[in-house]
């Protein structure tokens, strides 16, 4: 880990929602990196910010939290980071505390915590602009002499207002630090911190700052005890003696450290903000109409349905440019190449075909995160996980799993990354984990093949709409029952509370929203670029070598006075059927026979890997209608309706029945066959174990449920 | 004393106890909620459950289930007000 030229590290510490990023970002401007903490899967974001005296410094933007209680993962990282406790990080040179100037009392628990780490400290309290709105008028002179000199500065980072005061505040902090004031422990708490200190200090054999001492004896988590290495058997003993000492006293152990901290904050906060007169928020007005019993519901399904559908909506026609400069880039690239067939292939099917394959998905990726940027800033986010809690909280997820799952719908990799707002580490994981059951519009493609071919011809465009509507739930249904035995009884982490704070509303930034859209994106295009890219590429080679040049002369001799066209197609299809794909697909038939699928089918599911539309032009290969073929094309329509089993008991009937029709859908509504999920659900569970759980579990779902549907279904018809 | 989850909307209480040895009362704490601190239920969500809670300024949610340990008293010394019919 790489540090300025200085070497000094400052960290953003604060409530979530405080302005924390948009501080990060009015002070470091566009030089961030955005990483992962080792074996976590919380976000470490860092920049360079310039202090303005020729220093620079390295600023950390942490995640927010209420509170130093290690309970959450984020919660870890943050003390771990300010300990210094993370490989190859070191410990902050100082900390910038943003606080909600409208509400200080319950941002400065957090700060006062800090405080107790001995790091040199800046106040920012944020939001200034919202508190003076309000009618509040903070004495931060006063604070900060109260507090023991460190410096306060007021600041609205979206307007840029009060930056500078920070960055000279950072300066001054770095070179005359000035320790907060802090807390005046009661004689047998301190004589408890101590006695831990000591005890475990003693067992562990190193030193124990007075920081960690609070932990030990405050925190029910043990995860403090367990990164010190202080043994169960060692520690329960002191622990428990040492609370009986607090409890003594009068308080009880786990309820102490919020009751002194906020003592001390109420004598601190003494005569420090003056209530003038102000406009009142009109957030309770907004809650209640958004949050009425009848009105809330019905206005949040249209808020959802406007919202999502215009994902659909909105991001068709950049989709249809790209396909087109896609096929337009082939066709200029292509032909020069006709003398050279193998890097032709490779160039147009492989790298031309398998940037576009992710690149048409980027349009819907952008306005997914534009709309999650709007519901977020605006408040509402919260709302939705209010009106939606009850609906989720009996499977073990929670009512923030809802975003992730509606977006799921488009797209599952940016709804993978929105996971990252569930706290709760059980809650966040079950949900990155049926996420992928959401039927993505990577799945309309064949759903819309299946449906236009077989289903709307015989049994009319009534029959077709259900069919898609159908296929739709399919994941839904699946889901819900495994979410709950995935929390209920796979998963033994304990669940977190769901406590949620309902900020005020506020109109959004559109600057905010737009970066943070671009952000996302760019994440997502070098997470999911290189790992579709590289899959893309893999499965090209596999379906396009062995070449013998025999196969296409022997077609050729075959077919002496068929069109060109039609023997270019057979012999592609030949050479498909006698790739490593080919033959492996041949091989592997037999597992998929109990659905229905023929060897074709089998090659175009083992092929459509990277993505699962790539079923669609597999199919247009295989079945010898040449490339490029596409979900509403005639042509692999008709091949597909008129295909027939050659051999075996089910020789001379359609291949495409209605129950292999029905269980190719449902196979697909199911099974794990999308690359980049994968290898996303990878990153955000911190590591390869839920992923390959995730992929062989949705791939033998989707064999059984394809299996139950083309036994049944060919047995009634 | 009254559990919390059975205040009506609307209806204020001061907090008289709460059991800190569970996750949720001590993220509550973290949040300023002590004892002794007057609170108003706002109300409950459509479907009766998370419920909504103001204290210190803030608004805050929480499950029913969780509201069940949070004692509060609602006699005199808080804010009069009529609760709203459910
Ligand atoms: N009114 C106002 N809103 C702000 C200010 N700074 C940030 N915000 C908004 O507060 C919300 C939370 O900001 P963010 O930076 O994401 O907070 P974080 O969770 O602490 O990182 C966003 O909607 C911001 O646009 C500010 O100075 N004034
Ligand atoms: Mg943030």
């Amino acid at each position: 880990m790489s540090n300025s030229a200085a070497g000094l590290l400052v960290a953003l510490v604060g409530n979530p929602n405080t302005g924390k990023s948009t501080l990060f970002n009015a002070l470091t401007g566009l030089r961030q990196r955005v990483g992962n903490y080792p074996g976590v899967t919380v976000a470490r974001k860092s920049g360079i910010c310039d202090l303005g005296d020729g220093r620079k410094v390295e600023l950390l933007d942490l995640p927010g939290l209420y509170s130093l209680a290690a309970a959450s993962p984020d919660e870890q990282v943050v003390i771990d980071a300010l300990s210094g406790n993370i490989v190859g990080a070191r410990r902050p040179d100082a900390v910038v505390l943003v606080v909600d100037a409208t509400n200080l009392l319950r941002n400065l628990f957090l700060a006062s915590q800090v405080a107790e780490l001995g790091l040199p400290v800046v106040i920012a309290l944020n939001q200034a602009d919202v508190a003076k709105e309000q009618g509040l008028r903070i004495d931060t002179g006063l604070l900060s002499r109260r507090l023991g000199g460190v410096p306060v500065v007021l600041t609205s980072a979206w307007q840029g207002e009060g930056i500078l005061d920070v960055r000279r505040g950072i300066a001054r902090a770095l070179t005359e630090p000035a320790p907060m004031k802090r807390v005046s422990w009661p004689t047998d708490i301190a004589g408890a911190l101590a006695e831990v200190a000591a005890a475990a200090a003693a067992d562990t054999g190193r030193p124990i700052t007075e920081a960690e001492a609070q932990r030990l004896l405050f925190d029910t988590n043990p995860s403090t005890a367990e990164r010190l290495g202080w043994a169960l058997a060692r520690r329960e003993k002191t622990l428990r003696v040492a609370r009986d000492r607090v409890r003594h006293s009068g308080y009880n152990p786990m309820a102490a450290e919020p009751l002194v901290h906020y003592a001390h904050l109420r004598l601190i906060l003494e005569g420090v903000v003056a209530e003038g007169l102000g406009k009142a928020g009109r957030s309770a007005a907004v809650d209640r109409l958004l949050l009425h019993r009848f009105l809330g519901p019905v206005l949040f399904l249209g808020i959802m349905l406007g919202f999502f559908g215009s994902v659909f909506w909105l991001a068709k026609f950049p989709m249809e440019w790209i396909q087109a400069g896609v096929d337009w880039t082939k066709s200029i690239v292509a032909p020069p190449l006709d003398a050279y067939p193998m890097l032709q292939s490779l160039l147009a099917d492989g790298i031309i075909g398998g940037v576009g394959a992710f690149l048409v998905f980027l349009p819907q990726i952008l306005i997914l995160f534009l709309f999650i940027g709007i519901l977020e800033d605006s408040g509402y986010m919260a709302r939705a996980a209010f009106i939606m809690d009850r609906l989720f909280s009996w499977c073990g997820l929670n009512g923030k799993s809802f975003v992730p799952l509606l977006s799921g719908f488009a797209c599952a990799i940016p709804s993978l990354l929105s996971t990252r707002t569930i706290e709760d580490p059980k809650a966040r994981l079950a949900t990155a984990f049926v996420v992928p059951f959401m039927s993505c519009s990577a799945r309309f493609p064949v759903y819309a093949l299946m449906c236009a071919a077989f289903i709307g011809p015989v049994y009319g465009p009534g029959w077709q709409s259900v069919v898609m509507i159908g296929m739709h739930c399919v994941g839904l249904l699946f889901a819900v029952p495994t979410a709950f035995v995935l929390t209920r009884l796979v998963l033994k982490v304990k669940p977190q509370p769901f406590v949620l704070e309902l900020p005020r509303y506020q109109m959004p930034k559109s600057r905010d929203v737009l970066w943070r859209m671009w952000q996302n994106a760019a994440e997502f295009v070098s997470r999911a670029g290189t790992v579709i890219f590289a899959i893309t590429i893999i499965v090209w080679a596999l379906s396009y070598f062995p070449r013998d040049p025999a196969v296409a002369e022997r077609i050729q001799a075959a077919h002496p006075t068929a069109a060109p066209e039609v023997v270019t197609a057979k012999i592609q299809a030949a050479y498909v059927e006698q790739s490593y794909m080919g033959r492996f697909g041949k091989a592997v038939q037999p597992v998929f026979d109990p659905l229905g699928f023929d060897w074709k089918i089998t090659v175009g599911v083992l092929a459509s890997f990277p993505a699962r539309e790539v079923i669609v032009s597999t199919l247009g290969v295989t079945y010898s209608v040449g490339e490029g073929a596409e979900a509403d094309s005639q042509h692999l329509r008709k091949a597909m309706q008129d295909a027939k089993w050659s051999e075996g008991p089910r020789a001379g009937t359609p291949i495409f029945s209605l129950a292999a029709v029905l269980a190719l859908m449902v196979f697909f509504a199911l099974c794990s066959q999308c690359g980049p999920t994968v290898a996303t659900l990878a990153q955000e569970t911190g590591g390869w174990r839920w992923a390959a759980g995730s992929f062989v579990y949705m791939t033998a779902l989707a064999w059984l449920a394809g299996t139950a549907v083309y036994q049944v279904v060919s047995r009634l018809s | 004393m009254t559990p919390l989850s059975q205040l009506l909307p609307g209806q204020f209480g001061k907090l008289a106890s709460l059991n800190p040895e569970r996750g949720v009362d001590q993220r509550l704490m973290a949040l300023g909620l002590l004892p002794g601190m007057i609170l108003k239920l706002i109300r409950k969500a459509p479907l009766g459950d998370p419920l909504a809670i103001e204290f210190g300024g803030q608004v805050v949610s929480l499950r029913l289930a969780e509201a069940e340990n949070l004692i509060v008293d609602v006699s005199a010394d808080c804010p009069i007000q009529r609760p709203r019919q459910p």
